[in-house]
């Protein structure tokens, strides 16, 4: 998550301090991403040196000090919300190697390692869900954020689920884990590292 | 205590070459006013579990109690009279009778165990006001929404003062908010003191439950461990940030 387009973001909607765009950020995404003091003044100095914001030339360093988007700054904050994140190569998931390393180790019994994680996974589930059941404590920044992460979870849940019933059925029709298909998906599947 | 405990239950179709093992050995315990969910994929055999709890299907071997009375030792008219009056069942495809308004649908019920119409209404309408579903009261089910539809089928499940509630996938036909609104509904329903179990493949609708049971090939293969408060998640241990480019 790009801190800096957030801080643009809040400031497109009128000057700020940053104590001020500090609170603001972390009352938005929900409090799920705390974010230190220094974090926000390192990433303010950067985008005044990139002409993205300005600050009060009189006022001395410290929480007094406003900030306000300028129009290079409004650019770029309307060209990022409109460009979506490079997604196109699977990333690196420890979890997916795991499970693909696990299926071909000797003695080790690839549903219990996913049945593992698959517990893990749903334990953090519960937890989540416990931070919304009472919907009068929580508001729309905070539910959205929460939802984003149990839906993540949930795919990765899903995924195993689809993996734990692959392999039991390659199992069952084939004498070993190699499948001649895999070479060729090789190829064509590259992997963000 | 326990208000629903499986023993040692197995559960084994046909014989011979066609014979299934659809259950095999399970120890399950479900507390009042406690929401279990039993989580495993299509033929893990959660809903033969759901139907033998439920004393709809008999177990091949072992024992189910319900309120600390056996199943095995009560006869059919008793089995009927302890579904009628102290079990709610909630299935995917909500079972409304089309014929009926909301309203007489939860009053069926009451109705079929002798409760006069004039009382059966009144209790139903109660029930319907619980769930915040008195506008729909006298609507038919093709008149309601998919969400409402479910909505009315647990005021239906939970109407008299049952004490176990059994759904089976109940959010599996709805969207997710719709999905979300029943669950909130099911774990407010088991807070009153209800003992509660759902059985479903979907993991956020398992993660409202207090404990989730996993089943695989009609066993018992793991269940959640009590989690730590939810405060855990939003210490500075939680993924940061990236840094600004």
């Amino acid at each position: 998550m790009s801190v800096r387009h957030a801080l643009l973001a809040l400031l497109s909607e009128g000057p700020k301090y940053g104590l001020q765009l500090r609170q603001e950020f972390e009352e938005r995404t929900g409090e799920v991403w705390p974010l230190n003091v220094g974090q926000v003044y390192t990433t303010l100095q950067r985008l005044e040196r990139d002409g993205l914001v300005e600050s009060d030339d009189d006022a001395a360093e410290g929480p007094q000090k406003g900030f306000r988007i300028t129009a290079n700054g409004e650019d770029e904050l309307a060209a990022w919300l409109r460009t979506p994140p490079d997604l196109s190569m699977p990333p690196r998931d420890e979890l997916v190697i795991k499970v693909l390393v696990a299926w071909r180790v000797p003695g080790v019994d690839v549903h219990e390692v996913i049945q593992v994680h698959r517990r893990y996974l749903v334990e953090l589930m519960q937890q989540w869900t416990r931070l919304k059941e009472d919907e009068a404590q929580f508001d729309l920044g905070f539910a959205l954020a929460v939802d984003a992460e149990l839906f993540r979870l949930d795919s990765v849940v899903r995924w195993l689920d689809t993996a734990d019933g692959r392999m039991k059925r390659a199992a069952g029709e084939s004498p070993g884990p190699a499948q001649p298909g895999m070479p060729r998906l090789r190829r064509r599947v590259g992997v963000r590292r | 205590m326990s208000f629903l405990e499986l023993r040692h239950v197995s559960k084994i179709y046909g014989e011979g070459p066609t014979e299934v093992q659809a259950l095999q050995d399970i120890h399950l315990s479900v507390e009042a006013g406690e929401l279990v969910a039993v989580m495993g994929p299509s033929g893990s055999g959660k809903s033969t579990l759901l139907t033998i709890a439920g004393s709809l299907e008999d177990p091949s071997s072992g024992q189910v109690l319900i309120g600390e009375a056996a199943l095995s030792k009560m006869s059919r008219a008793g089995k009927a009279r302890l579904r009628r009056q102290s079990i709610g069942y909630v299935f995917q495809d909500f079972n409304l009778l089309a014929g009926l308004t909301a309203a007489e649908n939860v009053s069926l019920p009451l109705e079929l165990d002798g409760i006069s119409a004039r009382k059966a209404r009144s209790v139903a309408l109660k029930a319907l006001d619980d769930l915040d579903l008195h506008e729909e009261a006298s609507r038919f089910p093709d008149e309601l929404s998919g969400g409402e539809r479910q909505r009315v089928a647990i005021a239906r499940a939970v109407v008299g003062n049952r004490k176990l509630l059994l759904a089976d996938e109940p959010s599996g036909a709805l969207d997710s908010a719709n999905g979300e609104a029943v669950m909130r509904l099911l774990l407010a329903v088991c807070r009153r003191g209800v003992a509660t179990m759902v059985v479903t493949h979907d993991a956020q609708l398992a993660s409202w439950a207090d404990r989730v049971v996993f089943i695989r090939d009609g066993r018992i293969v793991d269940q959640t461990l009590p989690p730590p408060g939810p405060e855990s998640l939003l210490r500075s241990g939680h993924p940061q940030p990236g840094p600004g480019q």
